[in-house]
Parts: C-alpha cells; structure tokens; sequence
C-alpha cells in the first residue's frame, strides 16, 4: 500500500494562513445545538481511529508480553520479557529479516529513490514524448504489490520465464528460479519493488520540480553556475518539503514491505521480512500469539523514528505560527 | 545524474546562443528514456502477451514463441471457471463503501479541526495522521483476535464472529485511511477564506449547515482526487482481507489472485490473465481520472 506519507494541501493554500480575529469570539457563539453536532463530528471518527487503530496498537504491546496460543480467552498468561528474549536469540528467521528490512531500505534509498530522482529530472525537461514516458514509468504505480509479485513471477520463472530465455539459459541446469533461489531472491523481488517505487517517486518530484522557482535557477545562472552546480546546490535544496516527505515514505515503504515477499512464498526460504514474521505466527498451525506480537512492537518502534520525524516537520511549524 | 543535470531553459530567447550544444545531449537523454520505458514495460508486456494464448499454443510451440493462436479464450475461463466475477464484485461490494464512509467521516473531523477553533485540534490531526503511517501488521494480531472473539448472531455471519465478513474488513479500511483523507482535507479546509463561514454565522447558519451547504460544495476538487486515490488504494489493498477472510469465494480480487498461483498450476496463461484482468479497473480509472489521481497524489505537496 502507498498510502504513507503524500502531504498534501491545495494549491491555494500556499500562502499563509491569515490571522482570524474572530476565533475566540466564534467558539463563544456556539448555540447547545451547535456543541452536540461538533462533539458528533468529532467524537465518531475519534471514536474509530482509537478503536481500530490505537487500541490494538497498544493491545500489540500488552500481548507482546504474554504467551496465548489465541483460543481462549482465559489462557492469557504473563510471559515478561520471554517473547523478545526468544525472538533475538532463539527464534532463526528474525536477523535475517531484520538484514531484510536493512537491505530493503538501502535499496529503494540508494536505487529506487535516486532513479525516480533521475526520470523526473530527465522528463522535467521540454523534450518531447514527456507524457508518454511517464505515463509508463507511472504505470507501475497503479497497480497493486501483490499483483507485481505475480507479474514479476511469470517474468522469473525457471523454465517459461522470459528472463531466463532473454539470458539463454531457459531450459538449461543453469535457469535461474530467481524468486525461489535463496540466495538471489531478495535481488529480484528488490528489482520488482524497484519497478513500482521509482515512478512514485518520479510523479511526487516532477510535482516538486515544478514547484521551484524559476528564477532561482535564473540566478544561479547568471552566477555562472553550471547545470549540475544548479541543480545540486539551487534547485535540489529548494525542494526541501518533497525531499522529508519522499525520506519518510522510503523508510515506511520498506518497513512495510509485505506483499510481494508473501505473494512470492509467504516471506521464508530468503525472504525473510519482519511484517511477514507477524504474519507467520499468527496464522496457521501454531498460533504464538506473544512471539507476533513481540514482532510487531519491533516494526511498530522502528517506525515510530520516521514517524515522530515526519509528524515534528509537518506539525512543529504549525504550532509556532 | 551529469545527463540529469542538463536542464535547457525552455521558450527562452536569450539561451538560443548556447542551444547549439544542447541538442545533442538531448539524444542521450532520449536513449536512457527508451530503454528505461521498454524495461518498464516488459513485465506488463510479456503478461499480456502470455494472457492472449491459449495453454495449447505454447504447449506445442513453447512460451518463447509467436506461432499458434492468439485469442481471449484464457480471459473468458478466468472470468467464468475461476471465478473473477466473484472476487471482482466482492472487490466493489468492499470498496464503495469503505471510500464513501472514509470520505464522509474524513469530512466531518476535518471540518471539526480546521474550522473551529479548540486546543486538541492538532493533537487529535497528529493522532490522526500517524495513525495512517502504522505498518498495518503492527495492529493485525489484536485486531484479528478481536474480530475471532467478538460473537455475533449467526443470522448475521456464518462464522459466528466477525471473521469471514465483509463488515470488519471494511471497518478497518475506513479506520486506516480516515487519518490520511482527514490530514488531506483538513489542509483543504484551512486554505479556505475564514469570512465564508464568518459570514454564514451571521446569517444564523449552525455548524451543520456550514459544513453542508458551505465548505462542502468547496471541497469537490478536493474530493474528487481522494476519491479516486482511495479507490484504488483500497482496491489495490492485499493484507487486510488476507487477514480476516477464509473462505476463498469472498475474497477481492486483489487477495484471491493470489490464490491462482495455486489453483491455475502451470497453466500460467490463465494465471496471466487473471493478473491483467486485475489490472484492468485501475487502468480504466488511471486513463479517465488520471489528472484526479496524480492531484490527490502531488497536491500541494510542497507544503513548506
């Protein structure tokens, strides 16, 4: 899912927000009515979010301290610090799928993200076919990881896959089964994820592009400075909002990354994720409800670094205006 | 990036003098592009390309080849045998209304928080917004344990909890993306002039009708690009009905795609055509709502 960290505002709303004399006078002329209709407005998505989103988020921390197999309710029983002692030092796939992660940042940092970067750059300019390139470099985006996994799934397959055939080795002992290969299938699922992430980050940094001032790259011109000097030290700072809100959704994307990895072979065998890990004890034979748990309050504190970044950029400003 | 960094001033006279040098690196420019668009489009390409023959033609001729038939046969039995029309209206059954509730009560909080005035307008926006920003595996074990322990009449659901229903599905759908659209719109919001409602306060107009009768209409733009942004989002969405749906047939098609890789064994023609089947409404809504989408994407987002 992409839905993290798009901050957006309408374009209207660039200039600062005006003063309100009034503010307090209004709250003031509130009627009885009009409190009970604003405490409804409030109050049921309030009600929602706590529900289904910050109480089970809490829940993960309570149970993360216990051991339930999830059948009955009566058979919750205190575990203390067991679930995380067992998860560092007892548990096989748990480094591995933090080295997963690690590497899953890396990637769309240093690969994905920096090609997103390049595209837009490239289409940013008056060249012709603009849309048409991105259109297709956005295509990607529309669709979902899951749907990418089978995609890129017929396109590595061992024996019919066209890759394997575009490098001749189709047919041969030495076909790759680049998703089902341990030691090469975190490259290819990588390569796919890569395939979707670099036309979002195209579209948000064609929007930023835009968005800069021409007549600072005007200046820096007549300064003498070359393309790349503009660029880098004129156009690419100017950018600053973008490049948080593209930080932030690079670490969350990869912090989330599920999908793929679970529709290629449910996060195992080399594709070890933490999120797949939650998913892995919660489901199936052994339900170990404090292990999953202890897993997600894992994700949930590694997450909360970008989070708390990105919450203190967008909402800090706000609160000294 | 020495390619990238080439940037000509457009429709600008003055830079005519140094345009002799550029056009040439603009070739350079267009092989990178060409080569980069084509790789993009080989793994769409070579799915569709698999979709449109029959098993028997690549039977005999092998998958590396263009001989034999190629016809929509494969489509056809996708969308009757393996049951697509099942899992694509189970997919409309889920995302209509969790995008018209998500809008709805996104409307009504950040009404709440950007136009009037009280102290937990931000802390309640940041509880929102990073709410949002959660992996959605972090709440999966309390919130499926709540949907198994929660015991409702059989009339209502087979299973006899909340598991299995579309209900929980598109409840925790609404909870996760009203702290986005909330955020989104509550920027909207605030862009607008004070003075509409002030004036409407004057006229004896209550909160309600403010909101109905004036910010509303307002915000259609605004609407119109997270509406389309949320159908897809929660189209496109593969881990929630994993969690809380069993039974296969009630599955979106998002989820049961998955679920082909081993029901279409081998047969990979048919498992291409679901794939591109997949693709389909989100292409259908890209082409005609394309500008809504990247606005609901892009807006604004160099927020200072």
């Amino acid at each position: 899912m992409s839905s993290t960290a798009q901050e957006l505002i309408p374009p209207e709303a660039r200039e600062p927000a005006r003063a309100r004399p009034t503010k307090s006078g209004r709250v003031r002329r509130l009627s009885g009515r009009d409190k009970v209709v604003l405490a409804l407005m409030v109050g049921i998505p309030t009600l929602i979010e706590l529900a289904l989103v910050w109480l089970p988020t809490l829940m993960s921390v309570g149970l993360s301290f216990t051991r339930w197999n999830g059948l009955d309710l009566a058979d919750i029983r205190s575990a203390g610090a067991d679930n995380y002692q067992f998860i560092a030092q007892d548990y096989p796939p748990f480094w591995p799928a933090v080295q997963h992660n690690m590497l899953w940042l890396l990637f769309l940092a240093l690969i994905a993200t920096p090609l997103g970067l390049l595209l837009a750059v490239l289409l940013d300019q008056n060249i012709r076919g603009s849309k048409i390139y991105q259109s297709i470099f956005f295509a990607p985006v529309m669709l979902s990881l899951a749907l990418i996994g089978i995609i890129w799934q017929l396109f590595y397959q061992r024996d019919n896959g066209l890759l394997n055939f575009l490098l001749g080795t189709a047919g041969t002992p030495q076909a790759v089964d680049w998703f089902g290969d341990s030691s090469v299938n975190i490259w290819a699922a990588l390569v796919a994820a890569t395939w979707r992430h670099a036309g979002y980050v195209m579209l948000l940094y064609l929007a930023g592009l835009k968005g800069v001032d021409p007549s600072l790259k005007e200046a820096a011109a007549i300064d003498g400075a070359n393309a790349a000097q503009t660029f880098f030290r004129v156009v690419f700072p100017a950018m600053r909002p973008i490049n948080i809100v593209i930080v932030v959704i690079t670490i969350i994307e990869s912090l989330r990354a599920f999908d793929v990895v679970y529709v290629i072979n449910r996060g195992t065998n080399g594709l070890e994720m933490l999120s797949a890990l939650v998913i892995q004890n919660l489901v199936g034979e052994g339900q170990v409800i404090g292990v999953g748990s202890a897993l997600a309050v894992v994700l949930l504190v590694i997450s909360l670094v970008p989070i708390v970044f990105y919450l203190s950029r967008t909402f800090g400003k706000e609160n000294q205006a | 990036m020495s390619i990238a960094a080439t940037r000509p001033a457009r429709h600008d006279a003055s830079t005519h003098a140094r345009a002799g040098s550029r056009p040439k690196r603009h070739y350079g420019t267009h092989i990178f592009l060409v080569v980069m668009a084509v790789m993009w489009l080989v793994p769409l390409g070579w799915s569709l390309f698999t979709a449109l023959r029959p098993v028997a033609s690549t039977n005999e001729h092998g998958y590396f080849s263009v001989a034999g038939d190629f016809n929509f046969d494969n489509f056809i039995q996708a969308w009757t045998q393996g049951g697509f029309a099942t899992y694509f209206w189970n997919s409309v059954i889920i995302t209509v209304p969790a995008v018209l509730l998500t809008l709805f009560l996104a409307s009504l909080m950040a009404f709440a928080v950007s136009r009037v005035n009280w102290k937990f307008n931000i802390a309640l926006l940041i509880m929102f917004t990073a709410g949002n920003l959660l992996p959605p595996q972090v709440l999966a074990a309390p919130l499926f344990e709540m949907a198994k322990h929660l015991e409702v009449p059989y009339s209502f659901s087979d299973s006899g909890n909340l598991l299995n229903t579309y209900i929980v599905v598109i409840a925790i759908h609404v909870a996760f993306q009203m702290g986005f659209c909330t955020f989104v719109l509550s920027n909207y919001m605030k862009a607008l002039s004070a003075d509409l409602t002030e004036a409407a306060l004057v006229d004896g107009a209550g909160i309600w009708r403010q909101y109905r009768e004036i910010i509303m209409p307002l915000c259609r733009p605004a609407f119109a690009a997270l509406g389309t942004l949320e159908v897809i989002f929660i189209y496109n969405d593969y881990f929630w009905p994993l969690l809380f749906i069993q039974s296969g047939n009630r599955l979106p098609i998002t989820t049961a795609i998955n679920n082909l890789q081993g029901q279409f064994l081998s047969n990979y023609n048919l498992l291409a055509a679901g794939a591109v089947i997949t693709v389909i409404p989100t292409l259908v809504i890209y082409l005609l709502l394309q500008r809504q989408f990247v606005a609901g994407l892009t807006l604004g987002s160099s927020k200072g």
